[in-house]
């Protein structure tokens, strides 16, 4: 499918938080979640392409990675909490079925 | 294992194609994880090891109209620090074409064991949870959703 736009991510989650706080992070990334099971007009099998891996990490150390299989719907959501120790860097990052690898990063600075 | 309501020939090729994802997607529509399916990809990961019921909070709407994207929203009760965390989250579908749904790894940097997704479901069906804490315990939980508009293409 290579008319289909690059998945673009999206993070949502405060710029600054006071030293230990646990904050929620909301994250949103554009793609179809091709599952496998649909068929196309002609009847043909429309080839599985998900993400199918989603990790978070904070100043390079993985707090969360999760594993998404066909149920996941498209254009995945996915909400979590974190707790920010120090003024860093969140990066988080989606790898697709195709290897592709999609990435956003939040600096969080403690005040 | 033993499928005793399924007829022979779907019997025989889902054997063939246990393992290999790419082999599980061509089988038909129809054929959707059943409670056994499930319950055989718990005891891949965990062995006979037993779960108990409990520590896990699954929310899910009581009927989702749209198959196409139900909120899923979990919490597992851990204090969550280093030497007392919760590993793992598995959710399995019973109703869906492939069992497995999501599953997380948490690190004790995590504040708490929660997070919420969007799934899809096929039918009306149980979902199920089961959590692996750093001990080793397993807890389960699992919670029924009906599904008014199927969620899986055609």
């Amino acid at each position: 499918m290579a008319d289909t736009p690059k998945p673009t991510p999206r993070v949502r989650m405060p710029a600054t938080a006071k030293a230990g706080e646990i904050i929620e992070v909301k994250t949103l990334i554009s793609h179809e979640m091709e599952s496998g099971q649909r068929k196309d007009s002609a009847g043909a099998t429309v080839p599985r392409k998900i993400i199918k891996e989603f990790t978070a990490s904070f100043n390079g150390k993985q707090i969360l990675k999760a594993d998404w299989h066909p149920a996941i719907s498209a254009n995945p959501y996915q909400s979590f909490f974190v707790r920010v120790p120090e003024t860093g860097t969140f990066t988080f990052s989606w790898l697709d079925d195709d290897g592709s690898v999609y990435k956003a990063e939040q600096k969080v600075t403690v005040g | 294992m033993q499928m005793p309501q399924q007829p022979k020939k779907l019997m025989l090729s889902r054997r063939t194609a246990l393992g290999t994802l790419a082999a599980i997607t061509v089988l038909p529509l129809a054929a959707s994880a059943a409670p056994e399916q499930v319950i055989a990809e718990i005891k891949k990961l965990y062995g006979d090891k037993k779960a108990v019921e409990g520590k896990i909070k699954i929310d899910l709407p009581t009927i989702a109209e749209n198959g196409l994207v139900v909120p899923l929203n979990f919490e597992v009760e851990s204090p969550m620090t280093e030497t007392d965390y919760v590993k793992a989250v598995h959710f399995f579908a019973e109703g869906n074409p492939n069992p497995q749904v999501a599953n997380f790894q948490f690190t004790p940097m995590c504040p708490k064991a929660s997070a919420a997704i969007r799934i899809r479901l096929a039918s009306t069906q149980r979902i199920v949870a089961v959590a692996e804490m750093s001990n080793g315990d397993l807890y389960t939980a699992a919670r029924e959703v009906k599904v008014t508009i199927g969620g899986c293409g055609g």
